[in-house]
């Protein structure tokens, strides 16, 4: 069976890349890439209520799924999701280790709920009424491609549309010294079985020997190296290119991703 | 779907240490719940806690992986020739061509909540021998799994919280279809951790009894912890009458709440439909019903109202959760082994410490066990954040 999917909307994060034009300008070098701190939105999807229990992981998650689905223009409600992040949220597992090496152990309510690693995936889901299948996967430092395989074979295998959101934040300290992701980066993409107006390419999707591709800007190479869900960067260059190719993405040790890009017009 | 053959599973679980213990367990209708003395927690709960996983040792050359949770999956793995047949799997089709799918809500976390109690006076910094990756880090377990039998196939843990491992069967099935595979290596292990102890603990979630699925006096939860394994592979014409095979999978979300089930089980009967269509079957095809049960007032109130709208008031079902404890992310994995010893040796097996079957829950709730055969099974796993997952096994004859 031939894996493919046509990418009809895609949300971007991270580091100097604030959405998807942005991000694509960077990455066909009409503009010049300056890191900067990733800038997280306020969930504005989210109650006033739910707001306040959710760190960075879910504004991130939920501010590039919004992107993506925005300019797909499909309801929520009638996507599904595949979630992929290589940590959930670091700094309420910190929280909780903290709380419990401590006497006496306590830990809230709240923080335990969103301690799940399917927590984006939850608030998504609740914000947007979306009762359809949602998955949600770790792979640690392979998990965009482990997202990548998990959305397409829903897409080639059930023929329904898939939203993926492929998203990473930075442990605080200790952890962060044993974990050292520097910042919040995160790529959305909706997925669908079948081309239309709104399709900006198809892409075909393949295991591979590789060696994986890299970035020939110093610093974009730099964060594909640092945040497992910016090891999407390839895919997403090729994409802003609108040309067609092939990249080799980084999956495990000895299995990569091949994905072939066609543009759609 | 086409039907995928359970080529060999296997669980360890409070119950028992593999296929033998395990259905002696069910057919006596023993609990393995005990008062909690885990580690070095203080509280007024039972939990099903494996005995020896503490000194069960893992290969040198996969020391770094070392933690409760994957001295627990090395433990499993252990049992009725399960890593013979990973082995036989992985020569017969080559190392790329066996996917590993793990379900885990809390993988190794227990290793990170022990080093915070070890950071450096001064600097604050963790001990130099922890690891985050190879032990706290959701994919450990399944990286563990395919470093130990040398698989270089398509691999991810999935963490639905208490969905976990039921979804993983979805994942495999997504993979054998799609051909990028020709067998999967799937399963769910979680083990005992502080996180989840106190975590329901403070959502008052925890029974200070064995819980008591169903039972009018229920009144939480019994945390366990498991590890099961199953090996999936398309179904040739081998099958013998006796094997198992997964038919259907369903899966769902509530987009309610982040901790609580919708309170009339929409998201539950949404999973349950669906695996019946995946398997093209009839609610009357199900012989027996694996409940998710965990013994929470809302959460049995609203599976109940889920099962009776699908199914009606007759099909017989039963929560294993009073004999096992909820084993969080590795219920259902753990939960398709029973089932598909259900169906391979005719048992339905009871819900154990269930005295009193709550009147108000209208599903036919069996506080005893049944003998005869069965053909088909459905087990249901739902978790925090609203996800679902239904399952479907049946007899190959």
């Amino acid at each position: 069976m031939i894996l493919e999917a046509f990418i009809q909307g895609v949300g971007v994060l991270g580091p100097g890349l604030s959405g998807w034009p942005d991000a694509a300008a960077v990455l066909t070098g009409t503009r010049h890439y300056a890191p900067e701190p990733t800038v997280l939105p306020t969930p504005s999807l989210l109650q006033s209520t739910e707001r306040r229990r959710t760190g960075r992981v879910v504004r991130l998650s939920l501010a590039i799924a919004s992107e993506a689905v925005a300019q797909a223009g499909i309801a929520s409600q009638h996507l599904r999701s595949v979630f992929s992040s290589s940590g959930g949220d670091g700094h309420n597992c910190h929280e909780i280790c903290q709380s419990l090496a401590a006497d006496p152990r306590e830990i809230s309510p709240t923080r335990f709920s969103n301690s799940v690693h399917n927590a984006s995936a939850g608030y998504w889901s609740i914000a947007t009424g979306a009762t359809l299948a949602s998955t949600v996967l770790c792979a640690f430092d392979a998990s965009f491609c482990a997202g990548l395989l998990e959305a397409v074979t829903q897409v080639s295998v059930d023929r329904e549309p898939v939203l993926l959101v492929a998203y990473d934040t930075e442990y605080p300290d200790p952890l962060h010294a044993k974990r050292p992701v520097p910042d919040a980066f995160g790529i959305a993409m909706v997925l669908t079985p079948g081309c239309d107006e709104r399709s900006s390419a198809r892409v075909e999707v393949a295991l591979d020997d590789g060696p994986a591709d890299t970035l020939h800007d110093s610093r974009l190479e730099a964060l594909r190296r640092a945040i497992p869900a910016a090891r999407s960067l390839p895919l997403m260059r090729q994409l802003a290119l609108r040309e067609q190719g092939r990249v080799i993405l980084e999956y495990l040790d000895v299995c990569h991703l091949a994905v072939g890009v066609a543009p759609c017009r | 779907m086409s039907p995928l053959i359970i080529k060999t599973f296997t669980a360890a679980s409070c119950i028992g240490r593999g296929l033998e213990q395990t259905l002696g367990a069910l057919i006596e209708e023993r609990s393995g719940l005990e008062p909690c003395r885990f580690e070095t927690v203080i509280l007024d709960t039972h939990v099903g806690e494996v005995a020896g996983v503490d000194t069960q040792p893992l290969p040198p050359e996969l020391g770094r992986f070392d933690c409760r949770n994957n001295r627990l999956a090395e433990l499993a793995l252990r049992l009725d020739g399960f890593d013979e047949a990973v082995a036989k799997a992985a020569s017969r089709w080559g190392s790329r061509r066996v996917g590993v799918f793990m379900g885990t809500s809390t993988s190794g976390i227990l290793q990170t909540e022990l080093a915070y109690r070890r950071r450096d006076p001064v600097s604050g910094e963790l001990p130099p021998d922890f690891d985050y990756g190879a032990t706290h880090n959701s994919f450990s377990v399944a990286d563990y799994v395919r470093r130990r039998f040398r698989l270089d196939g398509p691999a991810a843990a999935v963490s639905c919280a208490c969905a976990s491992s039921a979804k993983v069967f979805a994942t495999a099935q997504r993979m054998l279809g799609s051909d990028l595979i020709d067998a999967a290596v799937i399963g769910g292990v979680d083990s005992l951790c502080l996180t989840t102890l106190y975590g329901f603990h403070s959502l008052q979630l925890c029974s200070p009894a064995p819980c008591r699925p169903f039972d009018t006096a229920r009144d939480g939860i019994s945390i366990g912890e498991a590890a099961a394994f199953a090996l999936l592979e398309r179904l040739s014409d081998e099958a013998a009458s006796d094997d198992v095979l997964l038919l259907g999978v369903g899966e769902s979300n509530d987009a309610y709440h982040m901790s609580a089930p919708h309170p009339e089980g929409h998201g539950a009967r949404r999973a349950m439909q669906l695996a019946l269509s995946d398997a093209h079957l009839e609610p009357g095809d199900i012989d027996y019903i694996n409940l998710h049960g965990t013994g929470t007032p809302s959460n049995d109130r609203a599976e109940s109202q889920a099962v009776t709208s699908v199914f009606g008031a007759t099909t017989p079902c039963s929560s294993t959760k009073g004999a096992t404890g909820h084993t969080l992310g590795a219920a259902g994995a753990l939960e398709a082994v029973i089932a598909a010893l259900a169906l391979r040796h005719g048992l339905m097996p009871a819900g154990v410490n269930t005295a009193n079957v709550d009147p108000t829950l209208t599903a036919n709730y069996l506080k005893a066990k049944r003998v005869g055969p069965i053909a088909r099974v459905q087990s249901n796993s739902f978790g925090f954040g609203g996800s679902n997952c239904s399952l479907i096994l049946g007899r190959a004859g």
